[in-house]
């Protein structure tokens, strides 16, 4: 496969184009659901193609195809470089790129098992015994266990001199239950809310879950909140549990920190970021005790890789430190802009998706305390588990998330469940309360699979470490204001 | 492009070399193309072909899917099997009866040659015309120019045999100065009418009317929004609860009410894939031709819309709105369209005493799924009515409200349905003047 991306970008450099790069992808997703019992379905799919990227006089093309026979490389290799001419007729800056050296080399995420050698008799099975656990409880209307496993592999070559072969394995699981009575709806979800729990190591990321133990809880859960009492409205402290953490760091810290989308490149789809350049300069984002870290090297993560889709190696940037916002997400082209060298963080979701910047695995650091001592520590306030739901505005600032289930907390230990609970924030008078982060014990990397970005979307897999984190005066129960208890 | 006959020679020979005893296979082939700009420059310019084959293999009860985009013979042949090796490999499902028979399909016009030969020059042409009339009123231009033709064939081995090609293009535009912002879309098959110019001086007027926003107290309020806004409420009702799947589990507003009263006697909302002012589509991804299927009518729950699946388990036929399998969401309405009132849009102002006037919303997200309770921000243009006029813009704000209590609450609807494309979905809907509307923030 080097070869046809080597081919493509020679085309591309005799069609006229001052810099080529290209990759050639293969991916192969495997899919489990089991609903209610039985198996609703299980679907393979294989993916591959090839993306030529072109710059031309200064201005970007890129054209793809699925076909990887050298006439049809060719051809869009020069269809790459006659929509790079095209971009040009706008008048524009000319686009430059930051320095990189030019590597050959080889990387591939480490496993133990890998997911598509496992027998899917086994596969199901385990989905089976959890969505039967989860059906213990009488009033699950519905239950649904998923597993999912991803294998990419990617060839990239530019006209540098960049040979990269790259393969990744993912895969992992998740249950849900949804409990009804009357009009009354309820869900859970294990052991994450977002899409489960996911992370690019082999099938012992799903063997080292107790999904029985898992599913008869969330169906227990479930129940539990047809009857469980609104949350209540006004300003609390708050715990957060770290599921839903990494969708809050995701949120108002990830999207916020990418560079492409702080020059304006979003605006008219995802927006913009309030975290403009003159912030770089003593911009407190958060507490001192917030620390936040994008690392594509961490081993297990969904945005970690050994090399980003530019061929710049993957790298550890601070972006918070000490509650002082430190850093981006940068590219070869934005990085220049603020004087930089790229910290490698441009992906394309597939070969057919032109690479913009994206996240890797933004992790908030650990502190000090346990999840028993910030509930101890709190008096009276709340605890939330698990996302229901999730809305930022186009600057990143103001927020609104929904939980799936949420404790009372009275005299430092966790009371009776309340049901429906949100919160509502602005992204650094919300983290300037942040006063206690779970320890390294309580940390855990959290996958995301659908950050949706760019047009046409992009959906990439990303990391999140975060531990359970506690905030002070928090605006919760949304949904109920102006509702008479 | 595929062509039709290219299309139904691979439907013929992946069918027969999947040994099932029901068979369906899938193809959507695709040919896209988008220019996308920044602060009036091009920075993003790319042109995709990609063709997708999908096998649904059914032995007894046992379902088994695979798909590939390459499509030579070997790996035509190993999707197929693969998806048969699945089956055969897999659970019964008690509810699966069988695919669907062939039925008859009224063909449905929806290509445009221009659309589908628009190269990078044009679309660079026509970007390079809006950047200018931005630049003439001070503003810069985001946005995105997209082209795209597309096929859809299904075929099984009861017969189904079916293709649809069809064009799409769409202009999107966000004209900003400084901290104010206005946005504008068009949208339809044939790009040579698709209104470019007129859609980026919408959104520049939007724009400049915008500028020294002030904050408002969030509150109850009564709202004119316009079309866009309106879309983004009529699809949520759709993911909630206006397929079988979403009844059959418990899930819907529409649940133990149908043929009840749900929201104010002005609100019709029905699904028709053969509509030219939507995406025409006369049939789903199973090869069902698509049934027009009217969901609320005059404010009563009437139906909700089927695949085979849902359809078989409430002993029905099904509507023709399958997903590409496998699937759990169920059905999806996609092409919906709201009765339109008598209201211009001057009019639904003047009658409003107090109130903010919505382009569009933005991030919105579900809170509680039976109560259609949704949650998301203003963007791009709003503004504070006050004496039927309005008075000045305001910062963007979040609402947090229960969709079917504000179509409770209509007291206008516009007199032209326009199209709008949430989360790309092709709906065609009015402005609409409601009572109430909870902004939270």
């Amino acid at each position: 496969m080097n070869d046809l991306a080597r081919l493509a970008v020679a085309a591309a450099l005799e069609a006229g184009a001052d810099y080529a790069d290209a990759r050639v992808v293969d991916r192969t997703h495997e899919q489990i659901t089991v609903k209610n019992g039985a198996v609703e379905g299980v679907a393979c799919d294989t993916d591959a193609g090839i993306g030529v990227r072109v710059l031309v006089g200064g201005h970007w093309g890129f054209a793809s195809t699925a076909k990887l026979e050298p006439d049809a490389i060719r051809e869009a290799a020069r269809l790459a470089v006659r929509v790079g001419r095209a971009s040009g007729q706008v008048p524009t800056e000319a686009v430059s790129l930051s320095d990189v050296d030019p590597v050959t080399d080889r990387w591939a995420s480490q496993f133990q098992t890998d997911p598509f050698e496992v027998p899917l008799e086994d596969k199901i099975d385990l989905l089976l015994d959890a969505d039967r656990a989860i059906r213990q409880e009488p009033k699950v209307r519905v239950s649904q266990a998923v597993f999912r496993a991803y294998r990419d592999q990617k060839w990239f070559s530019s006209s540098e001199g960049s040979d990269i072969e790259q393969a990744n394995l993912e895969c992992g699981a998740q249950l849900s239950a949804q409990a009804v009575e009357g009009e009354e709806t309820q869900e859970r979800s294990f052991p994450s809310g977002l899409d489960g729990y996911y992370a690019a190591r082999g099938y012992e990321v799903v063997t080292d879950e107790d999904w029985v133990a898992g599913g008869e809880r969330i169906g227990r859960e479930a129940a539990a909140l047809l009857s469980a009492a609104p949350c209540p409205s006004g300003e609390q402290p708050l715990i957060i549990d770290g599921s839903h953490m990494a969708l809050q760091v995701h949120e108002s810290c990830g999207h916020p920190i990418e560079l492409d989308r702080v020059f304006g490149s979003e605006a008219s789809y995802a927006g913009t970021s309030f975290l403009t350049p003159d912030k770089l300069s003593g911009f407190r984002y958060g507490s001192d005790l917030v620390n936040l870290t994008a690392d594509a090297t961490v081993r297990g993560g969904c945005g970690t890789f050994g090399y980003d889709d530019e061929g710049v190696p993957a790298q550890r940037t601070p972006i918070v430190a000490g509650g002082m916002f430190a850093g981006y997400l940068t590219s070869r082209e934005t990085a220049p802009r603020l004087g930089w060298k790229s910290n490698g963080s441009m992906r394309a979701d597939g070969w057919n998706r032109m690479p913009i910047v994206r996240m890797t695995n933004i992790n908030l650091e650990p502190g000090d305390w346990t999840l028993e001592e910030m509930i101890q520590d709190m008096g009276d306030g709340l605890y939330f588990e698990t996302t229901k739901s999730w809305s930022i505005d186009d600057l990143r600032l103001n927020f609104q998330f929904a939980n799936e289930i949420g404790w009372q907390v009275k005299g430092g230990s966790l009371g009776k469940v309340v049901k429906n609970p949100t919160y509502q924030g602005v992204t650094p008078e919300f983290w300037g309360r942040c006063d206690a982060i779970g320890n390294r014990d309580h940390w855990r990397m959290w996958g995301v699979l659908n950050c949706a970005k760019g047009q046409p979307i992009q959906l990439i897999h990303v990391g999140h470490g975060a531990p359970p984190t506690r905030f002070s005066k928090v605006r919760v129960g949304v949904m109920r204001e102006g509702e008479s208890e | 492009m595929l062509t039709r006959e290219r299309a139904m020679e691979l439907l013929d020979r992946t069918l027969s070399w999947c040994p099932a005893d029901q068979v369906e296979v899938m193809i959507q082939a695709e040919a896209s193309q988008l220019t996308r700009f920044a602060q009036s420059a091009i920075h993003q310019n790319v042109a995709e072909e990609n063709t997708k084959v999908a096998v649904r293999a059914a032995i007894g009860k046992r379902i088994g899917c695979a798909s590939t985009n390459r499509l030579d013979h070997e790996h035509l042949r190993a999707t197929a099997e693969a998806a048969a090796r699945t089956a055969r490999l897999q659970r019964e499902n008690p509810d699966f009866r069988s695919l669907p028979e062939p039925a008859p399909i009224d063909a449905v016009d929806a290509f445009s040659d221009a659309t589908a030969e628009c190269g990078p020059e044009r679309r660079a042409d026509i970007v390079r015309d809006l950047a200018a009339r931005a630049r003439a009123a001070g503003c810069t231009i985001s946005g995105s120019l997209a082209t795209s033709s597309y096929e859809l064939a299904v075929g099984n081995s009861l017969g189904i045999r079916a293709y649809h090609p069809l064009t799409d293009c769409s202009i999107i535009t966000v004209a900003a100065e400084g901290e104010a912002s206005g946005y504008a879309e068009s949208s339809g098959r044939d790009i040579d009418t698709l209104p470019c110019a007129d859609t980026v001086e919408r959104a520049i007027r939007k724009c400049l009317d915008s500028r020294s926003a002030e904050p408002i107290e969030p509150g109850e309020y009564e709202v004119v929004l316009e079309p866009l806004a309106v879309g983004d409420l009529v699809m949520g009702l759709s993911w909630l609860g206006l397929g079988a799947l979403a009844v059959q589990e418990g899930r819907s507003f529409m649940c133990d009410r149908m043929g009840e009263r749900v929201v104010s006697e002005s609100v019709s909302i029905w699904d028709d894939g053969h509509d030219p002012r939507s995406l025409a589509m006369p049939f789903d991804f199973e090869g069902v031709p698509k049934q027009r299927v009217d969901l609320i009518e005059s404010g009563v729950a009437r139906a909700v819309v089927y695949d085979s699946y849902t359809a078989g388990r409430d002993g029905v036929a099904s509507t023709g709105h399958a997903l590409p399998a496998p699937n759990s969401h169920g059905p999806i309405a996609w092409h919906l369209l709201m009765a339109p009132g008598q209201a211009t849009p001057e009019e639904m102002i003047a009658h409003t005493e107090r109130g903010l006037l919505v382009t569009r919303f933005h991030y919105v997200n579900v809170i509680h799924p039976r109560e259609t309770v949704i949650t998301g921000m203003t963007r791009d243009g709003t503004w504070l009515i006050e004496g039927g006029r309005v008075v000045r813009p305001v910062k963007n704000l979040r609402f947090t409200q229960s969709i079917v209590e504000a179509f409770s609450g209509v007291l206008e609807l516009g007199r032209e349905a326009v199209a709008a494309r949430p989360d790309d979905s092709p709906l065609c809907v009015p402005a609409a003047h409601l009572a109430k509307f909870a902004f939270t923030s």
